[in-house]
């Protein structure tokens, strides 16, 4: 089965977060296919290279980037939330005259079609909220 | 105000089959931000010519009310956008009976036409969806 995944809540302040990746792991443990992990409003902060949690702490940012790295997974972050809260990467950095850009390597941002889109192509779209 | 982002026009259908969607809005409209994704997410998937119906459950059924005026709050007019769902061929919203009247709400306190269901009635309503997003 196709799965998409909508994560809505950032690390550290919400479970959804962590509970997205470790569902994400589990789906691929079965031997589902992930068709996209879509990050929108506080998830963008899901794809936030500055973030530094303790180290004895899940770093969940991390555990995206192996996914990506590991399995292909196409990890897309919504463009017009991430902008609102400072996660941007060298383009959009460039374009609003931003001094440093901080998206980790392994996610992009697009539009919110793009969780249209990988609704259309998936089986299943599971929200983890905020 | 942001320059515009990147695009957020559809991208290059590599043509899918059409799925039907239900958008459910649970939260009050002004005390966070999901409201708004909400609205924005439907009105992005009727521009992809999906077909979009909209469900306001519990706090969500505050996002319907007249008159509301949150530039006190410093906050943009989300009511705004209802009232532009059918220019996107967002024809059908339904409100939960139940949270209404668990709020003291009547349905002519509400900005546009929306349709009351009952529990029983949501379970048999969701069920008719490929897709469900809640915020």
């Amino acid at each position: 089965m196709i799965f998409s995944i909508v994560v809505q809540g950032a690390p550290h302040s919400r479970q959804s977060a962590q509970s997205a990746l470790r569902f994400t792991r589990a789906v691929l443990a079965q031997g589902h296919q992930i068709y996209r992990v879509f990050f929108s409003g506080d998830g963008v902060h899901n794809g936030s290279l500055i973030a530094t949690p303790q180290q004895d702490e899940c770093h969940v940012v991390r555990g995206w980037q192996a996914l990506a790295r590991d399995h292909q997974i196409d990890l897309v972050i919504c463009i017009a939330a991430a902008l609102r809260r400072g996660v941007m990467d060298e383009t959009e950095s460039a374009r609003h005259d931003k001094s440093n850009s901080n998206l980790a390597e392994g996610f992009t941002l697009s539009g919110l079609g793009q969780l249209t889109d990988a609704a259309l192509h998936s089986d299943r779209v599971i929200t983890f909220g905020s | 105000m942001n320059k515009t982002p990147a695009s957020e026009t559809p991208v290059e259908s590599t043509l899918t089959p059409q799925k039907s969607f239900l958008i459910i809005n649970r939260r009050a409209p002004y005390a966070c931000n999901q409201a708004r994704e909400g609205l924005d997410t439907a009105l992005t998937t009727a521009i992809f010519e999906q077909p979009v119906s909209i469900l306001f459950l519990s706090d969500g059924v505050w996002q319907l009310l007249k008159d509301q005026n949150p530039a006190e709050l410093g906050q943009k007019n989300l009511a705004a956008n209802l009232q532009v769902l059918p220019m996107y061929d967002i024809e059908q919203l339904y409100v939960c009976a139940e949270a209404l009247d668990d709020r003291n709400l009547s349905i002519d306190q509400l900005a546009v036409p929306v349709t009351p269901l009952r529990h029983n009635e949501i379970k048999v309503l969701i069920q008719q969806y490929d897709h469900v997003l809640t915020f």
